[in-house]
């Protein structure tokens, strides 16, 4: 339904687009699974740029390359082909040192599972990827109270995980992402645990986020939760099926 | 939810290459101290949140390092024992001393039959024939000891009284306190005088100075002429006669008076009937110039002695033979502890490896988050070394205590002189952690080698 709202917006789009920084760009990414003898390419030449501010939905049916290319995006993976540039570094040049430090400084993950670490309490989950930065103590923890109730778990900084529900335990996960101030928010399916409630609490964070001109980008199959960004992108077996933005 | 926005709403878009990576400068291989300490908290907690499991892994270290410190404490005290030993039986000096035969102890004790009268020991013939037919000898200092009841008034104490020559203090290093020993002119008057041992000077004379003054044994008296230094450590005149006390009191008389007021015969009232001994010599110490020939002819008296004495009714003892043989248990002993070590803390390092492997596969999702958080393979590898240690270091540590506290057992149980050396807790503790870093190694590397995004799908 958005896509014809979209259309019409394109021309328009473009000219606030050329204004706009370039935080990522995929250039003809190729992902070939090797398993034994049998190699499955998953994705098959994906080229998107992404930009400032910008606020994306991924888009596609179960198993069409989604997680992949977020996987590529985040740089936990490597792309067998094709370059992957994070602000204007080759990362597929990369060492294995490198991309953990563009990991933990540049990029904030959120998971399906949410993935808080279950021995430490919120805040120690939230101060993680800034004790991997060498933040000092005192810092962190300033940094990691401050958005603790950002997200509305000011009250529950001592509690570990298990003590949470899902939605909170995802709002930990938005915090610990947020904390190192990151390029780019990357979302694989963040609601897809939740029930309705929780992930509409989700989905105004991810508002708020936006109005604060972070990037986004998520992959989901909620088209009322795709509803909320500026572009969609639908894959679709390994190939960018449709490219769409709102009309702003 | 809060509308507060918490950071300034500029875009952070424009990237810097001092935007990324640490804040502060790093050191120590990439790990600063704020990170060492917060590794090392978390592999306490891991530690600790499986304590029972931690324990059980640790055992085999722990056994270890108690057992090599232990085992080292007691031979170094065995050595220590055959040093002391040697010190106070002299380098150059041979024993000999005059045992009761087996057979003879046997069936004296089923105590049937007529009077025994049973003659065995060293003879003053023996030590005149050593003497001929060994060069090399210069001295043989030959005493008699009998066990008696010495008196000063009310007071009394069963004691040997040791019948010898004027050399006696020399031969044995020993000092007098007071007064002097016996002089020659004494020896050929067969004089009743005597010198006491610090423990019987102690006993009968517990206020008074003793010189001067005068025991009674039997029905004679002795002047008192010199106190002895105490003798420390003596396993000489333990089988003598009549004699279960193996405390080292004597005193001291001439050869001659000995002789001829205690005579060489004892009679002894035993559970069957009457029984007398004759010994003419209880022990000689035999003096050899040169202390290099001392085992040499050590091995000749022995010849010479089994050649004449059809029962062995003797003793050898030759204190640098004692003291190379246990020298040489000692190295025994050092190996051994040294193959326990190595077998106890293979095991322990086995077991550590094997529990790290488990905690690897168990955390493997953790693994994953922290790597999509920014850790470093060295950042993990560091987290589960330090896991490792600390676990390998306590087992270290329990086995310092255990290992010290097991020598007072033994010698409070056991009477054996143990020391422990403070290279022996030190090395075991410095092998333990090490063994830690060793078997930590590999799980630790497994661990770091994951791909992350495999680790995060862990279930
Ligand atoms: N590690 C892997 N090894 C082999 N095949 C994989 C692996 N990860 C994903 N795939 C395959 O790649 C395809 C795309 O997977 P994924 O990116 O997870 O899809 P999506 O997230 O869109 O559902 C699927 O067919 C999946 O089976
Ligand atoms: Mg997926």
């Amino acid at each position: 339904m958005f896509e014809q709202k979209n259309s019409e917006a394109l021309s328009a789009d473009s000219l606030i687009l050329d204004k706009q920084v370039l935080v990522a760009s995929l250039d003809d990414i190729r992902k070939t699974y090797f398993m034994g003898s049998l190699s499955v390419e998953v994705l098959h030449g994906i080229s998107l740029d992404f930009y400032a501010g910008d606020y994306i939905s991924i888009m596609g049916p179960s198993g069409c390359g989604k997680s992949t290319l977020m996987n590529i995006l985040g740089c936990l993976d490597q792309p067998t082909a094709g370059k992957y540039f994070l602000g204007d570094e080759d990362t597929s040049e990369m060492e294995d040192d490198e991309l953990s430090s563009i990991r933990g400084a540049r990029l904030g993950f959120i998971f399906q599972s949410y993935n808080l670490i279950q021995q430490l309490n919120v805040l120690e989950n939230i101060e993680m990827p800034l004790f991997y930065q060498g933040y000092s103590e005192s810092d962190s923890h300033e940094i990691a109270m401050g958005l603790a109730s950002r997200v509305g778990l000011d009250d529950r900084v001592d509690h570990k995980p298990f003590e949470l529900s899902g939605g909170q335990q995802q709002r930990v996960a938005i915090a610990r992402a947020l904390a190192v101030d990151p390029l780019i928010i990357l979302a694989d399916e963040p609601t897809g645990n939740l029930d309705s409630k929780s992930g509409a609490e989700i989905l105004k964070l991810f508002d708020e986020l936006h109005d604060q001109g972070k990037t986004l980008i998520m992959v989901t199959h909620s088209d009322e939760l795709a509803e909320r960004s500026q572009r969609w992108v639908r894959l679709r077996d390994g190939l960018v099926e449709s490219d769409d933005r709102r009309n702003s | 939810m809060t509308d507060a926005i918490l950071e300034s709403p500029t875009p952070s878009a424009v990237l810097t290459p001092g935007q990324s990576g640490a804040k502060h400068a790093e050191s120590l291989f990439g790990l600063n101290l704020i990170r060492l300490k917060k590794i090392t908290q978390v592999g306490i907690k891991s530690i600790y949140s499986h304590g029972l499991r931690s324990l059980l892994t640790v055992l085999g270290i722990v056994i270890g390092v108690a057992a090599v410190i232990a085992m080292l404490a007691v031979s170094e005290g065995a050595s220590f024992e055959a040093q002391q030993q040697f010190r106070d039986l002299g380098a150059s000096n041979i024993l000999l001393k005059s045992v009761k035969p087996a057979e003879v102890e046997e069936s004296s004790s089923r105590g049937f039959g007529p009077p025994q009268a049973i003659i065995y020991g060293i003879t003053n013939a023996d030590v005149i024939t050593i003497q001929e037919s060994i060069p090399g000898i210069s001295n043989v200092i030959a005493s008699r000891i009998v066990k008696k009841n010495v008196w000063n008034l009310g007071i009394s104490i069963n004691t040997d009284v040791v019948g010898t020559t004027v050399d006696y203090p020399i031969s044995r290093n020993y000092q007098l306190r007071a007064g002097r020993f016996f002089s020659e002119s004494e020896m050929r008057d067969h004089a009743n005088v005597v010198v006491l041992s610090d423990e019987v000077a102690d006993v009968l004379f517990p206020i008074d100075n003793p010189l001067g003054q005068s025991i009674k044994i039997d029905s004679d008296y002795y002047n008192i002429v010199g106190i002895m230094e105490s003798e420390g450590f003596s396993n000489l005149g333990q089988n003598q006669a009549g004699s279960s006390n193996s405390a080292p009191s004597r005193i001291f008389i001439p050869f001659t008076a000995s002789k001829s007021r205690f005579g060489e015969t004892t009679t002894r009232q035993t559970a069957g009937g009457m029984e007398s001994e004759t010994v003419e010599l209880h022990e000689a110490i035999i003096q050899v110039e040169s202390q290099a020939a001392v085992i040499q002819v050590g091995e000749i008296i022995d010849q010479i002695l089994r050649r004449r004495h059809k029962d062995v009714d003797y003793e050898i003892e030759v204190p640098l033979a004692l003291l190379r043989q246990a020298e040489e248990s000692a190295l025994r002993d050092q190996i051994v502890a040294g193959a326990i070590a190595g077998i106890s803390l293979l095991v322990g390092g086995i077991g550590i490896m094997n529990i790290m492997l488990a905690s690897v596969t168990e955390r493997t999702r953790e693994i994953g988050i922290r790597r999509a958080l920014g850790a470093k393979k060295r950042d993990i590898i560091a987290q589960f070394l330090i896991e490792a240690v600390i676990l390998s270091g306590v087992g270290g540590l329990i086995g310092v205590v255990l290992g010290i506290i097991i020598p007072f057992i033994i010698s409070a149980l056991w009477g054996m002189t143990t020391i422990v050396t403070p290279t022996a807790p030190i090395l075991a503790f410095s092998i333990s952690a090490l063994i830690g870093v060793v078997f930590g190694l590999y799980p630790s590397v497994r661990a770091a080698d994951m791909d992350p995004v495999e680790a995060l799908r862990h279930e």
